[in-house]
């Protein structure tokens, strides 16, 4: 037979095949609400509601202030606490209420100026302040106690620079913060929500797309068809990775136009790193969707797999070093882990490909082992 | 050139399974130029012998040549050369009728001219170009089985395999998408292997292969096959006043007889050697007269597979209810659902008479379903009036639901229950207790010959059973009205008519039966029916007067079927 009569050998016609299919995958995607909820909406939702809403900076913390013998000093320490952004003081009349407020909730801390506080600043003694912390959120606790001996420590030095007797040694420390010399925790949190929104679309998403083929029926018919299973992989891939980088751009954008996150890297580092990143959760998604073969087992599995580990075992929420190591063992397993750390140096540092280069090692080392995966689980044959 | 399916010692046994081979040496010859049959029950095998030629699964062992390919090794070749309508049809119900073709097109390379002038060809073929931006989601049965070929076909294929192509669709569209196949196997000399759940398609087939548990029973024209029970197959009229169906009964299961099933008011027969089978009933029963008959395919297939198969004694049970009301148990005046703008149920009226078995036909989504669930009290009605055991449905519908019992199609018992433990739990949730729910309990499983699968868990259970034990828990608080969904649905031939015979019997009993099917050729075996048809009722009555109402000269001796291709067309001729 000739060629004419075989159209569909060749390049063309496998690029007939590969544009025919993926059109289908972007008409399906057009016509189903719930797959652009997931990908563009969802992106805007988790900005917004971890720019806003989510902040792990404590700011306006509501403490009483007990002076059991009113005097200057303590009057002075009490507006200094009242000037911190940290702080909302009030005086409370007795341990008691304070106490009493404690309990309410209505106060985070307590601090108590004892009846010898004056007198024994006056005689340059030890003058010990008590502070109350309510452990309950031992993290917050930690927090405040620090802001608290930040506040005391700079109203000692102010002190020791008037000439007044101050509470501490006259020893400073100047600390300074490097790339994040706010301490504004959105600077972080948005990079990393970058990497959960790429997972989301990433995936789970795709966990759904080869499997809904199985259970309609479709895939029994597009099998004897002569699309090679390689096309059938790379029509589910593009279409997903045009849509998770979308999402990608929207949450970057979002973060920098509404919270002034500073982007100090360069886009094609961003670009590179997010597209590999993307692709192993593509892969990920795809090897899940293709292995199980049902919608719902493989959206469990999905977000067990990929969504959880992107939440808490990528740095994002939680420092990866601080943790056991069991846990930080396993964190080296979830791609998202990578992608944090990347995002955190191209967002908060800029391009230090000495740090970038070996995440996306990983990240390509990952992407390339879902794919395989994926394409693998992607038989010719039901029973493959 | 090279030849259609050829088959040699065929063998495949799944993995996890039962064990049983789901094929076991089949060898069968399917040319080119010719429609091939797959005939036989659930579970013969039908499906995985298409798969295998297709390419879609890997014999364990034999020889599989198909267009002297080897669907395995040359898959890739082979794939551009055959069509494959796989039972699901294969279409992306979210895109559109032509979205649809353009994606099969462009994956079987069809370009240019070729395709524009194919397209053309296929929407000439099935009338589909009206509807060409409807999503395939949205198409009736019909119509989606008609793409569904149409997709298959895109290529012109040299050979084309389709799995159950007309399950579940009306019968204007089985014969429409019939007349398609026979239109390419003439002018393209294509071959075509078919398998089918209905044995009046067998008929059509150039050659038949019957499969049963993974076996070839028979290969050979249908008239061939019928030829093998000639001289055994009669009409047997019954007397004015006789119900067809009380003779059928009394006629099924008696020794020396094959088959029994009722056919434009007439019973036919098919017995094991010859006319001295039926002896004993001549005469009597109410019988008027006898006759021989030509023997048709299916009376060859029904002889061969009852041998087959053991016998299945239905215990006959006696008149236990007395008529308390009007007579009437199912009372529908006016009755209309819409779903939105779509209206479901259009003014559909009629009355079930207690006692009788009442038939609501129909192809899928003509509202039979619909229809069905708002008189179980499962949906709401839109307008409309509804009564059911002396209660309205509007008002106090749980009532009614009390009064009367259900059997879904899809199976809703229990699967990790044992027979036992799924009737004690739903004899619970209809109010019985104590010594009447541990009586009632053995009385089903006497009943309903469940007895030595009693401590089965019911997903294990084989299909006939899982049906009859869903019948049983729909029957075990006495409801004056059984409701039945599809209870024949995806069961084959042999099980169908046991089940018929056991629904007759609880009719008997004085239980009104209200049951619905698509099988128009079971509208025999009901007293009175509703045909149903895009929502509407088509015709309503006995199946005598139906009958009756489309009888011309043309056409001496309509069955049901017919009647429903005549009245449809002509509701359509009425509705441009």
């Amino acid at each position: 037979m000739n060629s004419s009569t075989r159209p569909t050998r060749g390049r063309r016609a496998a690029a007939r095949r590969l544009r025919g299919f993926m059109r289908k995958e972007l008409l399906q995607i057009r016509r189903d609400p719930s797959s652009i909820a997931l990908a563009l909406v969802m992106p805007v939702v988790l900005i917004l509601l971890f720019g806003y809403g989510v902040s792990l900076d404590a700011e306006r913390i509501p403490v009483a202030v007990v002076l059991d013998h009113p005097g200057a000093a303590g009057a002075d320490l009490l507006a200094r606490l009242t000037g911190s952004r940290h702080f909302d003081a009030s005086r409370a009349t007795s341990l008691f209420e304070a106490e009493t407020w404690m309990r309410d909730h209505s106060i985070e801390a307590i601090v108590h100026l004892g009846a010898d506080f004056e007198r024994q600043i006056a005689a340059d003694e030890q003058a010990p302040v008590q502070l109350i912390l309510r452990g309950i959120d031992s993290n917050r606790a930690r927090l405040i106690s620090g802001y608290f001996d930040a506040v005391v420590g700079t109203w000692s030095g102010a002190r020791l620079a008037r000439g007044e007797r101050a509470l501490l040694p006259p020893i400073s420390i100047s600390a300074r913060t490097w790339f994040n010399p706010s301490l504004r925790s959105t600077d972080v949190l948005v990079p990393g929500l970058v990497a959960l929104v790429m997972t989301l679309t990433g995936a789970l998403l795709t966990a759904l797309v080869v499997a809904r083929e199985w259970e309609r029926g479709t895939m029994e018919a597009i099998l004897v068809t002569p699309l090679r299973a390689t096309e059938f992989l790379v029509a589910k891939i593009v279409p997903y990775y045009i849509l998770g980088m979308g999402g990608m751009v929207l949450s970057v954008g979002l973060g920098v136009l509404l919270f002034e996150v500073p982007l100090r890297g360069s886009f094609f580092a961003l670009f590179l790193l997010s597209s590999l990143f993307l692709l192993a959760s593509l892969g990920l998604g795809l090897a899940i969707s293709s292995t199980v073969r049902v919608q719902f087992v493989a959206a469990q599995i999905s977000i067990i797999a990929g969504f959880l580990p992107a939440f808490f075992l990528s740095g994002l929420l939680f420092d990866l070093g601080s943790t056991p190591v069991p846990i930080q063992v396993i964190s080296h397993l979830v791609p998202a882990r990578y992608f944090v750390s990347a995002s955190h140096t191209l967002f908060l540092a800029g391009d230090l490909w000495s740090v970038l280069w070996p995440d996306a090692l990983a990240l390509f080392v990952m992407a390339t082992f879902f794919i395989g995966i994926a394409r693998r689980r992607t038989g010719t044959r039901l029973d493959s | 050139m090279s030849d259609g399916v050829v088959i040699d010692k065929l063998s495949l046994t799944f993995k996890g399974g039962s064990g049983r081979p789901a094929l076991s040496a089949v060898s069968i010859e399917a040319p080119r130029g010719a429609v091939t049959g797959l005939v036989g029950p659930d579970g013969a095998g039908k499906t995985t012998l298409l798969r295998i030629a297709a390419g879609l699964l890997l014999p364990a062992a034999g020889r599989v040549r198909v267009l002297g390919l080897d669907p395995i090794v040359d898959r890739q070749e082979l794939r551009e050369r055959i069509g494959y309508m796989p039972q699901k049809f294969g279409l992306y119900e979210d895109l559109t009728v032509a979205e649809n073709l353009d994606l099969y097109a462009d994956l079987q390379g069809v370009v240019g001219a070729a395709r524009v002038e194919r397209l053309e060809r296929l929407m000439r073929m099935t009338d589909l170009a009206p509807f060409l931006d409807r999503l395939a989601g949205r198409l009736s049965g019909g119509m989606k089985q008609k793409l569904g070929l149409a997709c298959a076909l895109v290529k012109s294929p040299d050979f084309l395999l389709l799995d159950e192509p007309t399950v579940g669709v009306d019968p204007v569209s089985r014969r429409e998408l019939w007349r398609i196949v026979d239109e390419l196997v003439v002018e393209s000399g294509i071959g075509v292997l078919v398998s089918t759940a209905y044995l009046d398609e067998a008929e059509r087939c150039t050659q038949v292969v019957v499969l049963d548990d993974g076996e070839v029973l028979e290969q050979g024209t249908p008239s061939d096959l019928a030829a093998s029970v000639s001289g055994r197959v009669f009409l047997l009229t019954p007397k004015v006043g006789a119900l067809p169906r009380q003779i059928q009964g009394s006629l099924s299961g008696r020794q020396g007889v094959l088959d029994v099933t009722i056919e434009s008011g007439r019973v036919r027969v098919v017995v094991a050697h010859g006319e001295e089978d039926l002896a004993p009933c001549a005469g009597g029963e109410g019988i008027e007269s006898r006759s021989s008959a030509h023997p048709r395919f299916e009376d060859a297939f029904m002889a061969h597979l009852s041998t087959r198969r053991a016998r299945l004694e239905v215990g006959e049970k006696h008149a236990t209810r007395t008529s308390t009301g009007d007579g009437v148990a199912v009372r529908v005046r006016g009755l209309v659902k819409r779903f939105g703008d779509f209206v479901a149920v259009r003014d559909v009226s009629f009355d079930v008479r207690e006692g009788e078995i009442f038939g609501l036909l129909g192809p899928n989504g003509a509202g039979k379903s619909t229809t069905f669930r708002m008189l179980c009290g499962l949906s709401s009605i839109t307008a409309g009036e509804a009564t059911v055991a002396g209660r309205d449905l509007r008002r106090s519908g749980k009532r009614a639901r009390a009064r009367l019992g259900y059997m879904a199609q899809k199976f809703s018992l229990y699967g990790s229950l044992n027979v036992i433990e799924n009737l004690r739990y739903f004899g619970t949730a209809y109010g019985l207790w104590g010594r009447r729910l541990k009586t009632r309990i053995a009385e089903s499983l006497a009943e309903f010959d469940l007895g030595p699968r009693r401590k089965d868990p019911a997903a294990q259970l084989p299909g006939g059973y899982k049906q009859r034990l869903a019948m049983a828990a729909a029957l075990l608080h006495e409801p004056e009205i059984l409701f039945l969904d599809e209870p024949t649905s995806g069961v084959d031939p042999i099980a169908r008519r046991e089940f018929w015979r056991r629904i007759n019997a609880v009719a008997l009993s004085g239980t009104t039966v209200v049951v619905t099917t698509h099988f128009m050729e079971e509208a025999e075996y009901c007293d009175r029916m509703l045909i149903m048809s895009r929502g509407a009722e088509l015709a309503l009555g006995t199946p005598a007067e139906i009958r009756e109402s489309v009888r011309t000269i043309d056409r001496p001796d309509p069955t049901i079927e017919d009647a429903f291709v005549v009245l449809a067309e002509l509701r359509a001729s009425q509705q441009p």
